[in-house]
């Protein structure tokens, strides 16, 4: 008996290292007409559903999937949210 | 006759010019389709430029899974001579054969020049017919070159004289303007620029030669 489970990760850059799109998005956001934001980090965000028979498990293949494929761990770092379809 | 296989992923497009180069030095170059479970008889393998898989995830993420990479792994295993150039680099890092990551360029600009490199170490297969010091004009193309490694890889690249290349005018940002590196053993060679692309007058250098010509002698690694 299996579940249908929903998953959102998120792939971002590891701290540290350097990030041009994100400084680039910074660097223009004054002539843009916006102040005061900085800390500007880009990173995308794949979603998919999995099966599995409990949630553990679940998680167990969503985080071999985001180490193995969806994220290099030399330079990113995955998060992700799971819930049931 | 030194036979090269020049591995075919869905979006590579420097094949033929591999092929070409290789057979202009008198080598044979053979095209081997990514879906191949296993290499054909040959002396080296070239993993070439272009954009596998789109580049989609992220360069050489989905080329590192194709059924020839296997193969590739074991051939290198047993000490034979494997070079990505470009692309074949990012794939050869996402494989996990070479350390360290090739991300954005740090101007956030596709480059599209003719560099020059200096030769760091004759350590390898694909520098052992250079010398050190030697400036080669080689040219780049690339949108993800940016070579990227944590200082403590960086110590082991340097202490091992893994680096092989360096740009003299660091066009990407890369750490300590690395532009190719090799493995311990030095048989596996990644490098972001195109030596198969400066390799006749007609071409504007013949200074890819060199390193062409290291791997076709098949003569080994000095000095590991």
């Amino acid at each position: 008996m299996s579940t249908r489970f929903d998953v959102r990760v998120e792939v971002s850059l590891r701290p540290g290292i350097a990030d041009p799109q994100g400084a680039t998005i910074e660097r223009a956001l004054p002539a843009l007409g916006f102040e005061g934001v900085d800390g500007v980090r880009v990173g995308k965000s794949i979603r998919f559903s999995v099966e599995a028979g409990d949630e553990p498990e679940a998680r167990r293949r969503v985080e071999e999937l985001c180490t193995r494929l969806l994220s290099n761990p030399v330079i990113e770092d995955t998060r992700f949210e799971l819930t049931p379809a | 006759m030194s036979r090269v296989g020049v591995v075919l992923f869905p979006g590579s497009n420097c094949e033929h010019d591999v092929v070409e180069a290789v057979e202009a030095l008198g080598g044979k170059g053979e095209i081997v389709w990514h879906g191949a479970p296993s290499l054909p008889d040959v002396d080296a393998v070239v993993l070439p430029g272009g954009f596998a898989h789109g580049d989609y995830l992220r360069p050489g993420a989905l080329a590192r899974f194709s059924p020839v990479m296997d193969a590739v792994r074991r051939f290198a295993a047993d000490g034979g001579p494997v070079v990505g150039i470009c692309n074949g680099f990012q794939v050869l890092t996402e494989a996990g054969l070479l350390p360290g990551a090739l991300q954005k360029n740090a101007g956030l600009k596709f480059l599209c020049a003719s560099v020059e490199l200096r030769v760091e170490s004759v350590g390898s297969v694909l520098t052992s017919g250079a010398a050190v010091g030697d400036i080669l004009r080689i040219p780049i193309n690339h949108f993800e070159g940016n070579y990227t490694c944590d200082p403590a890889t960086l110590a082991v690249l340097d202490t091992e004289e893994r680096v092989i290349l360096r740009y003299v005018d660091n066009p990407n940002g890369s750490t300590d303007s690395i532009a190719g590196i090799c493995n311990e053993a030095g048989n596996v060679v990644g490098l972001m620029p195109h030596p198969e692309r400066a390799s006749s007058a007609l071409l504007g250098s013949e200074d890819g030669l060199v390193l062409l010509r290291s791997l076709l002698s098949g003569a080994g690694v000095p000095g590991r």
